[in-house]
């Protein structure tokens, strides 16, 4: 487990890439959501919606960039997140997330940091927004 | 403005409760390795004292219908997601969830009229209290629009 963290607006996390987007990953986060929509499973169903191929869950991007929070959860827990979807994410395609802290505030339930946070395939943000991670007050993690 | 006629309403709340497997599943879904959403022991040493669900989770949670709402199957696009908690969500937590259509509005978009659905998603306590909120903003652009309207 981390250290308790201890933030400075302008602080980046370090950037994550995880592995290729792959059908195994797709087909098990369309079942692990519930979420049934073809177009993420299905290459005739993509090119049935016009598209050029099947695409990822737009949720599936939002919980990649929750991944830059896991280190930290033994300290706090993501309090709030935003994001927006820009662009559509394709099989084989590799992403890079990341984050920078943007404010810090003193709450009744401890310290709440403000984070800019970004979903990107190479130069392209797919997604973009927002994370409000809490630091519990007193001894971490004990 | 698309569906106006249901703004502001919602579902009956529906209880759902937080499995150990399908956090498990979920993590390995969404290739998150914290053992404090699969790890019984790591979690029960945490100040959860619980398994802790990720920020996404309550997006396999059922919230219930909208009487009388039918969103076509296909080519809705989903253009932002925002989720707020009240405290930490955890393994074993039981929660009434129910889906509410909040707004809808139109937007001209370079490639024709947009309408802009915004639905609202909360998990409640047993004792009424709030959990989660999220906010979804669905777009329905001008080809899937025609179908609704014909």
């Amino acid at each position: 487990m981390s250290a308790i963290p201890d933030w400075r607006i302008g602080d980046e996390l370090e950037e994550r890439t995880p592995p290729p987007i792959g059908r195994e990953q797709l087909r098990k986060y369309a079942e692990a959501s519930g979420d049934p929509n073809p177009i993420h499973l299905s290459d005739e169903a993509a090119a049935a919606a016009g598209l050029p191929g099947v695409i990822a869950h737009g949720m599936l991007t939002a919980a990649t960039m929750g991944l830059l929070f896991s280190p930290y959860l033994g300290h706090g827990y993501v309090k709030a997140f935003r994001g927006r979807f820009s662009g559509m994410v394709f099989l084989g395609d590799r992403l890079n997330v990341g984050g920078r802290v943007t404010g810090v505030e003193e709450t009744g339930e401890g310290r709440l940091y403000a984070f800019e946070v970004y979903a990107r395939r190479g130069e392209d943000t797919v997604a973009s927004g927002s994370v409000g991670f809490l630091v519990f007050e007193g001894r971490g993690s004990g | 403005m698309l569906y106006e006629g249901f703004v502001g309403r919602s579902s009956e709340p529906v209880r759902n409760v937080v499995e150990r497997d399908a956090v498990r599943l979920f993590a390995e879904a969404i290739a998150d390795p914290s053992p404090l959403y699969r790890d019984g022991e790591a979690a029960r040493r945490s100040r959860y004292g619980r398994l802790l669900t990720p920020p996404t989770f309550p997006r396999t949670f059922d919230y219930g219908r909208i009487e009388g709402l039918e969103l076509p199957s296909a080519g809705l696009i989903h253009g932002e997601f925002r989720i707020g908690y009240e405290r930490p969500l955890l393994v074993g937590d039981e929660v009434f969830c129910r889906l509410a259509l909040k707004g809808s509005y139109d937007k001209e978009g370079s490639r024709g009229l947009l309408g802009f659905l915004i639905f609202e998603r909360t998990g409640e306590d047993p004792e009424g209290n709030l959990v989660f909120t999220t906010n979804d903003t669905v777009i329905v652009t001008g080809a899937v629009r025609a179908g609704i309207e014909a």
